[in-house]
């Protein structure tokens, strides 16, 4: 190597060299700056501790294992405020990650209709598209929470308005739906004997349409019939299922919601909380989406559509089959960061009252034990491992849609 | 992942920061150079703390604060207030970002011990209770099973009402809400049928609605909520100018000593309790740090215990408290000064 070039000839290794070498240089800066950054950590460390234990605090997680004493209204696990704050900190966390889901989801489509109708030729849907996403992009999310919880209690009517004889509100679709200004209450299927059998069946019979698209895909490919899949699928989606189901007795049946005291009972109750969570976060990422999406689609040159479209391959299908495919190379990527946006936006939780993580861990079990710093630890490394599973599940997708070289 | 290590930097900066200040050892020897008194108060509690017409703070806590503030510079005026929600106040206060509390906060066992504040006195003694809207046609709070329920989270009111229901086997469904405007909102739509915190917070509530007949306060007091002004700890000196600044505005009232009559007093009397008071006789003031005159100043400036409370929170006032367990101890009450000796 030394020969090669024309470096002064083996003089050994002298200490200039960490400065005026450029193969050293960028060794020695870096090695600098960690050294400056451990030193600034250390410093903020131990001044941490020893102002700690000058307020005569010290960091032990010992109080998780504290009865909580408080109480939570949306509860996915039993809860109840005898148990200990690990379990709050839990029940917390899993209202965060129910919203969160809810909130990708909805997201998602609303997203994807709001950026393909934003280049609609129909100028009226076009702009009501513009205006959408402009008025949800460039309004804080905290703002959008607060309105839509707003909207909720003050416009909608309270359960003692549909009581008496003549109640001034009434329950909608054949009085199963209440919507109140404490919430939605719709029915829910109560889980008697057997019905695990309906359940089975139904998850049978999705495996039998998975299977059958294949099947078909087959023999398509094979003999260059096209079934009707679309009805046979949807045969095998209901028959089973209603077939064993009736076999068996009934055995799910619906609780609807009932005006009962105070409140309705019966049924799932979707508390305006977290719709209004789940509604404003779900429209202000759609709004991002939705510019991505529409970015996406730009972003695949019009000669693709045009040579799609000179092949004979139908509008439709041209979308389908050459445009997304392409467009969500360029739509993933930001797309994750969205959805980590959205699971970390949803820490806002506490300004409508809605229990998840921050409300819980770092709401009330912070309060009554006192314990900032740990609460704050733990729950920036929750959202930490959250926000990473996400991501890295979400590129796992990203890989499958990446362009393949062959 | 540069990044995220430098944010995470700075967030440890910061909790060091917060955590550095709280580390001045004499806080009355920082009030006194700064000259102006950090006082933590509630947002918007008419009658105990809430800004008046022209965004001044006023009421029964905020008189806490001007008297600390008269004793120690002379100024009643000379507080900077620092609106507080039930959830941020003592970690505000442990941070060092304001000196003292007087903040209608129940003192409790583990505030005191595990959350390392001292609690220098009682200026209310409280209770929780529920207020509902008299067209509910409840009359107790047993009555309140399956019902919808505001509530402050970060406060004692939580953790009363979680046991008051278990104990009573009731359901409840609780609405956790993040301040006091808050709560009412919702409770006015009728989000929530029951509102419930300090019995003295629901007559103050009551007081600024519109119709304020239309909804009543229940008879029960599930608590004792025992509330005062508080320091941290490890600052006993500060600890005892807050406490004996209360004191002074209750022991001022035991002895019929007003913000009338207080400078005229103040040549001397034949009573030596009020003369040591007001710094006629003994060295009461110099012990604290403070000049001879600090009570006086208190008492002109700012009034006795009586008369903050009939100003702020009393009969002829909106909130309309009657003195009860906080009347003088001489008159059946709790409201008790240790002697001024
Ligand atoms: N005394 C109770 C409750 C005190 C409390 O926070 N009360 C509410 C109702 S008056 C309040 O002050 N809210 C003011 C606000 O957050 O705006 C405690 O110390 O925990």
């Amino acid at each position: 190597m030394t020969t090669a070039t024309d470096s002064p000839q083996d003089q050994g290794f002298r200490l200039s060299q960490l400065i005026y070498d450029t193969r050293y240089r960028a060794i020695t800066i870096q090695v600098i700056a960690m050294i400056a950054f451990m030193l600034i950590a250390a410093f903020l460390i131990r001044n941490t501790i020893i102002n700690l234990s000058a307020l005569g605090k010290d960091i032990d997680f010992g109080f998780l294992f504290n009865r909580a004493a408080y109480d939570i209204n949306q509860k996915i696990i039993p809860y109840s405020s005898d148990d200990p704050h690990w379990r709050a900190t839990l029940v917390g966390l899993l209202n965060t990650l129910l919203i969160a889901l809810l909130g990708c989801i909805l997201a998602t489509i609303i997203g994807v209709i709001a950026g393909v109708l934003r280049l609609s030729k129909n100028w009226l849907t076009a702009k009501i598209m513009t205006f959408y996403v402009e008025s949800f992009r460039n309004i804080p999310v905290l703002l959008w929470i607060l309105a839509f919880m707003a909207v909720l209690s003050e416009a909608l009517p309270t359960p003692r308005a549909f009581r008496g004889e003549t109640p001034s509100a009434s329950m909608w679709l054949w009085d199963s739906v209440a919507v109140t200004n404490r919430g939605t209450y719709v029915p829910s299927p109560i889980w008697g004997e057997g019905s695990v059998f309906v359940v089975i069946t139904f998850l049978l019979s999705l495996l039998g349409i998975w299977a059958f698209g294949k099947y078909a895909k087959r023999r398509f490919e094979a003999t260059g019939d096209i079934l009707p899949s679309f009805w046979i699928k949807l045969a095998i989606f209901f028959v089973p299922t209603v077939l064993v189901y009736f076999l068996l007795g009934r055995p799910v049946t619906l609780s609807y919601p009932e005006l009962k005291g105070f409140n309705f009972s019966g049924g799932l109750h979707m508390r305006n909380s977290m719709l209004a969570l789940w509604l404003a976060l779900s429209f202000y990422t759609g709004s991002f989406i939705a510019e991505i999406v529409r970015s996406g689609i730009l972003a695949i040159s019009k000669g693709q559509t045009e040579a799609a479209f000179a092949l004979g391959l139908r509008p439709s299908r041209t979308m389908n089959l050459v445009i997304l495919p392409q467009a969500l190379r360029v739509i993933i990527p930001p797309l994750i960061s969205q959805y980590l946006n959205l699971t970390k936006n949803s820490s806002l939780a506490l300004a409508v009252g809605y229990m998840d993580l921050r409300s819980t861990l770092g709401g009330t079990t912070l309060n009554t034990t006192g314990r900032e710093l740990e609460c704050m630890l733990l729950m920036m490394l929750i959202y930490l491992i959250v926000s990473l599973f996400i991501s890295s599940g979400m590129n796992v997708y990203n890989k499958s849609v990446k362009l393949k070289e062959r | 992942m540069k990044k995220s290590v430098f944010l995470g930097a700075l967030t440890l900066a910061g909790l060091a920061a917060g955590t550095a200040m709280a580390q001045d050892s004499s806080t009355l020897a920082a009030v006194k150079e700064r000259g102006v008194l950090k006082c933590g108060v509630n947002p918007g509690t008419p009658g105990f703390a809430a800004p008046d017409a022209n965004g001044k703070f006023v009421g029964f806590d905020v008189d806490v604060c001007r008297a600390v503030a008269a004793a120690v510079l002379g100024d009643s005026e000379a507080v900077e207030y620092t609106p507080l929600t039930s959830a941020v106040r003592f970690t505000a206060l442990a941070s060092g970002e304001v000196d003292m509390l007087a903040r209608n906060t129940t003192w409790t066992f583990s505030r005191d011990v595990d959350l390392k504040n001292t609690f220098v006195g009682v200026n209310y003694y409280d209770g929780q209770g529920f207020m509902v809207p008299k067209d509910l046609g409840v009359s107790s709070a047993k009555e309140l099973g399956g019902a919808t329920v505001c509530i402050e989270t970060g406060t004692t009111t939580e953790l009363n009402l979680a046991d008051y229901f278990r104990v009573n086997n009731m359901e409840y469904e609780p609405v956790p809400v993040e301040s006091f405007t808050e709560a009412q909102t919702q409770f006015l739509a009728g989000a929530c049928d029951v509102y419930t915190t300090d019995a003295s917070a629901l007559a103050a509530s009551r007081a600024s609605f519109e119709t304020p007949d239309d909804y009543v306060v229940l008879p029960e007091i599930i608590s004792k909520e025992p509330l005062g002004p508080l320091v941290r700890h490890g600052d006993d000196n500060w600890g005892d100018v807050v406490r004996w600044s209360l004191n002074a505005m209750i022991a001022a009232e035991e002895y019929g000593v007003t913000s009338a009559n207080a400078a005229e007093l103040a040549s001397g009397t034949d009573n030596p309790e009020i003369n040591r008071l007001l710094g006629v006789e003994g060295e009461l003031g110099a012990m604290l740090g403070l000049d001879n005159d600090w009570a006086l100043n208190i008492l002109t400036q700012v009034g006795n215990y009586g008369e903050s409370f009939e100003k702020n929170i009393g009969e002829n006032t909106p909130v309309g408290l009657a003195r009860g367990l906080n009347a003088q101890w001489t008159e059946g009450g709790l409201i008790y000064s240790p002697p001024f000796r």
